[in-house]
């Protein structure tokens, strides 16, 4: 569905991603995590084409997108539904309004019929009546749900998560949890989420990629992760200060 | 030094030159995305918002305007005896000149800063990427409605302003300045034609052009979070200001020679 081939990404002359390749399969949900400016986001804003690669391929559904122009590239994006790290909901806009945005700009859709896909999709992320509030009125998980039901309104093939529970307590970070399983179950989307909290992403993922310094250092499912003999990876997903401290640990218990 | 300052001054000139060439590119795709004009709904919004709210400002500027420069005039041509002159000085000044001119600037600050801000609070949290992965294509959605919105409304407040303006020099000249109305009235249609009020439309739709382009401009190259949008505010009045006097001048060469 998704496939990077031999990416490079490069900004004012510092490479953030090299040589960076990923395949991730129909229906299936593959989490990105690595260390802070490790470019991780940056390979969200790849796939939808917010950026474009210093140089490789990207290939959505078949179709190589990095070489299209702005137009075409909608219509790719017209699959595709993102989530954004702090929501970008339009604050201009009542919470109704910006789930319905899509659906306004590229349907013709009646009033009422767009009506009960807002108090739907609101009721499916654990919203519901709250069409008329303005976003400064929620809270940040609020906010998040809200993204959520926006980006899935024109029910898209393909959904990209950029860090969905960062800065969100324990409860509601579990509740975004749910709910991208909730919608991966519902709609039968392939997902991409970037995170590096760890417990989410063992509760999501299919297959876990982890980039380090810019490379993809491995991909495989929670149980090859958690296995992984790398101790970056041991690093990372145990937060420990130095690669080598997770061996020693291991040797300690042994 | 003397090196420092020509370096100083060359690079604040290439920085300027470049922006002046992205803001030329912004303006060719707004005009390339009128082939398919954005929802009358938008542009609606964008006339009262940008247009029908500046009217009370544009009216109490040019009210005040057309009184002062009323009160100037009959002042010195009542001394020379010129007083029937003064109602078409007055209403020349403020056709050709004073009335797209100020209101231009009103806008300019009251618009302009509008624009840069909204656009460029939307840069800095995402929602333009937001739009462009929605499919929506920001030049159409947020710099067309506005474009359009400004050529269509800065010209028709400019001629409430022509109005006010003469009203107010009206009301100066006749019950202050001690001119008759009728000599005030007849001044004007003997020194104006309809060339003047023209001139001052042309400029007008110039201004506001001018005005939505390079507010949406520094909007979207807003960066750095509230500072970011702060400068670039502050920006984009300036530089509208800036525009609006010197391509002034050289309009005024052009319409009225």
């Amino acid at each position: 569905m998704i496939k990077l081939t031999n990416i490079n990404m490069s900004f004012h002359d510092k490479q953030i991603l090299k040589d960076i390749n990923l395949e991730v399969n129909q229906g299936e949900t593959m989490v990105v995590i690595g260390p802070s400016g490790s470019g991780k986001s940056t390979i969200l804003r790849l796939i939808i084409g917010l950026l474009k690669p210093t140089s490789g391929e990207i290939w959505v559904k078949g179709q190589e997108i990095a070489s299209l122009a702005e137009d075409d590239l909608n219509k790719v994006r017209m699959d595709m539904g993102m989530v954004f790290q702090y929501s970008a909901l339009f604050d201009s806009m009542t919470v109704g309004d910006n789930v319905a945005f899509g659906l306004r700009e590229h349907t013709s859709m009646s009033e009422k019929e767009i009506a009960k896909i807002i108090s739907r999709n609101l009721r499916m992320v654990g919203l519901a009546e709250r069409e008329k509030v303005m976003p400064n009125e929620l809270s940040g998980g609020m906010k998040k749900r809200v993204s959520l039901a926006r980006a899935i309104a024109m029910k898209p093939q393909m959904m990209l998560y950029d860090e969905p529970t960062a800065g969100l307590d324990p409860i509601s970070s579990g509740t975004i949890d749910r709910l991208i399983m909730n919608t991966k179950r519902m709609l039968g989307v392939t997902s991409v989420v970037v995170t590096h909290q760890m417990s989410s992403a063992f509760t999501i993922a299919d297959r876990i990629a982890m980039i380090h310094d810019g490379r993809i250092i491995e991909v495989g499912t929670v149980e090859q992760i958690k296995s992984s003999e790398n101790a970056l990876v041991q690093q990372f997903i145990h937060g420990l200060k130095t690669p080598g401290a997770y061996a020693r640990r291991r040797s300690e218990l042994l | 030094m003397f090196v420092n300052i020509l370096e100083s001054i060359g690079r604040r000139v290439i920085h300027s030159a470049e922006n002046s060439g992205r803001i030329m590119i912004l303006l060719g795709q707004a005009l390339y995305h009128l082939r398919q004009p954005p929802k009358s709904k938008h542009i609606l919004e964008q006339m009262v918002h940008l247009g029908v709210d500046s009217l009370p400002i544009v009216l109490l500027t040019m009210l005040f305007t057309g009184m002062v420069i009323t009160l100037q005039t009959a002042n010195e041509f009542i001394k020379y005896g010129a007083q029937s002159s003064v109602g078409g000085v007055v209403a020349i000044s403020m056709l050709r000149e004073l009335a797209p001119v100020l209101t231009g600037v009103v806008v300019a600050g009251r618009v302009g800063a509008a624009i840069a801000a909204e656009i460029g609070s939307m840069k800095v949290t995402e929602q333009i990427d937001a739009l462009r992965v929605m499919a929506v294509n920001p030049i159409q959605y947020l710099v067309v409605p506005r474009l359009l919105a400004c050529l269509m409304m800065v010209p028709m407040l400019v001629v409430f302003a022509d109005i006010i303006g003469t009203l107010g020099g009206y009301l100066v000249a006749t019950l202050y300045a001690g001119i008759g109305s009728f000599t005030y009235l007849n001044s004007i249609k003997v020194f104006t034609d309809v060339h003047d009020v023209i001139g001052g439309l042309v400029k007008a739709m110039f201004f506001g052009g001018t005005i939505a382009i390079i507010g949406c401009y520094k909007g979207l190259t807003a960066t750095e979070g509230a500072v970011g949008v702060g400068h670039a505010t502050t920006a984009s009045v300036v530089s509208s200001i800036i525009i609006i006097f010197i391509s002034n001048y050289f309009l005024s060469m052009l319409l009225y020679r």
